[in-house]
């Protein structure tokens, strides 16, 4: 059974390289960049909606409806995580067990990198149209935490920082938040997700970009609190058994 | 050729990731090398983006005419990765279960559906 699949993997795995490795020899060489629409995004960023950070511009405003796409993906797979993994009938979740191996040292350092991760968590998540980062990043960041609560004292506290039903709701309200700042653009007599708050001021600050900064906290809410949940089924289901 | 050599590694780097999928013999082996297979297209994205001396498409301290890389492949890819991740929590919940309804992880000994 092995060798046989293998030499079919085999027949069919080199027909595969033959073809991509032909196909990408005619792209242009790797750091010859010459899509006019980068350059264009890179120019008009600035200018046109008083941000600095050009992806964080595309990410909420030129491709914004991509990005909503992209959110419930995300809010799917972890509704259905969630679904997948609830407390059965049976069983009940039981906390306030502490980790084994895990002395004062271990909790007092985790202590001191939750409140550096919350604060750069949520520097991430609202200054998306100034530097790098932006909601997606943020959130994740944002959701470690919950993680290192678990680490340092256990499942007990992790379920009760992280109640299913808010927190799910808190997910819920992100992504209905996002879809709903895009009917502002409709209300304005624009597109769908059109830019149409006031843009601010001119040198980039935490306040200009109109819809820019407000879609990057609605993704980062609906971002941190998904993966705050899958974190919270994970863990729930290894201590169930 | 050393051109094109980005290139060529995401086409390696999807390669194996297919043969660690095909040969794989617990599920949550087979997870990962899906991931493996994806971050080749994250890969190939950002080399066709890449501009030789071009600055990061952040112009904080650099005035804004600075030849910069592209970054709508960045944006592409920045959202596709925290994708990624909860698609893979599903796909690795789904063989949690798998796993509690069959009593085993490995792919060939899981072969009908039972519904």
């Amino acid at each position: 059974m092995n060798g046989a699949r293998l030499f079919l993997f085999g027949l069919g795995a080199g027909a595969l390289a033959i073809a991509l490795l032909l196909a990408v020899s005619g792209l242009p060489p790797v750091g010859d960049f010459r899509g006019p629409y980068g350059e264009l995004i890179n120019g008009l960023a600035g200018p046109e909606r008083h941000v600095s950070n050009a992806v964080g511009a595309l990410v909420f405003d030129t491709r914004g409806f991509d990005t909503l796409l992209e959110e419930f993906i995300l809010f799917g797979s972890v509704t259905g995580t969630a679904v997948l993994l609830r407390p059965t009938h049976r069983q009940s979740s039981e906390g306030g067990k502490q980790m084994a191996g895990s002395d004062a040292a271990d909790r007092l350092l985790v202590l001191l990198l939750i409140g550096a991760s919350v604060t750069f968590g949520y520097y991430v998540v609202t200054h998306g149209q100034l530097t790098p980062g932006g909601g997606f990043q943020g959130g994740a960041l944002l959701a470690s935490v919950p993680l290192l609560v678990y680490l340092a004292c256990g499942p007990g506290l992790l379920y009760r920082i992280v109640p299913r039903e808010l927190v799910s709701g808190a997910g819920a309200a992100g992504a209905a938040l996002y879809a709903g700042i895009g009917l502002l653009g409709l209300a304005a007599g624009g597109a769908y997700l059109e830019n149409v708050l006031p843009l601010g001021p001119a040198r980039p600050s935490i306040v200009s970009g109109g819809t820019i900064p407000l879609l990057g906290l609605a993704s980062g809410l609906e971002v941190g609190a998904g993966f705050a949940l899958l974190i919270r089924v994970f863990l729930e289901e290894r201590h169930r058994e | 050729m050393s051109t094109h050599f980005a290139y060529g590694v995401a086409v390696w780097i999807l390669l194996w990731g297919l043969y660690g999928i095909v040969t794989s013999r617990h599920l949550v082996h087979l997870v990962g090398c899906l991931a493996v297979v994806q971050s080749s297209t994250y890969v190939l994205l950002l080399a066709i983006g890449y501009r030789t001396g071009g600055v990061a498409p952040i112009f904080k301290d650099v005035p804004p005419a600075t030849a910069a890389v592209d970054p709508v492949v960045q944006a592409l890819m920045l959202t596709d990765v925290v994708v990624q991740a909860t698609v893979m929590a599903l796909l690795l919940a789904l063989s949690l279960e798998v796993g509690k309804k069959t009593d085993t992880f490995s792919p060939d000994a899981i072969r009908r559906m039972r519904g």
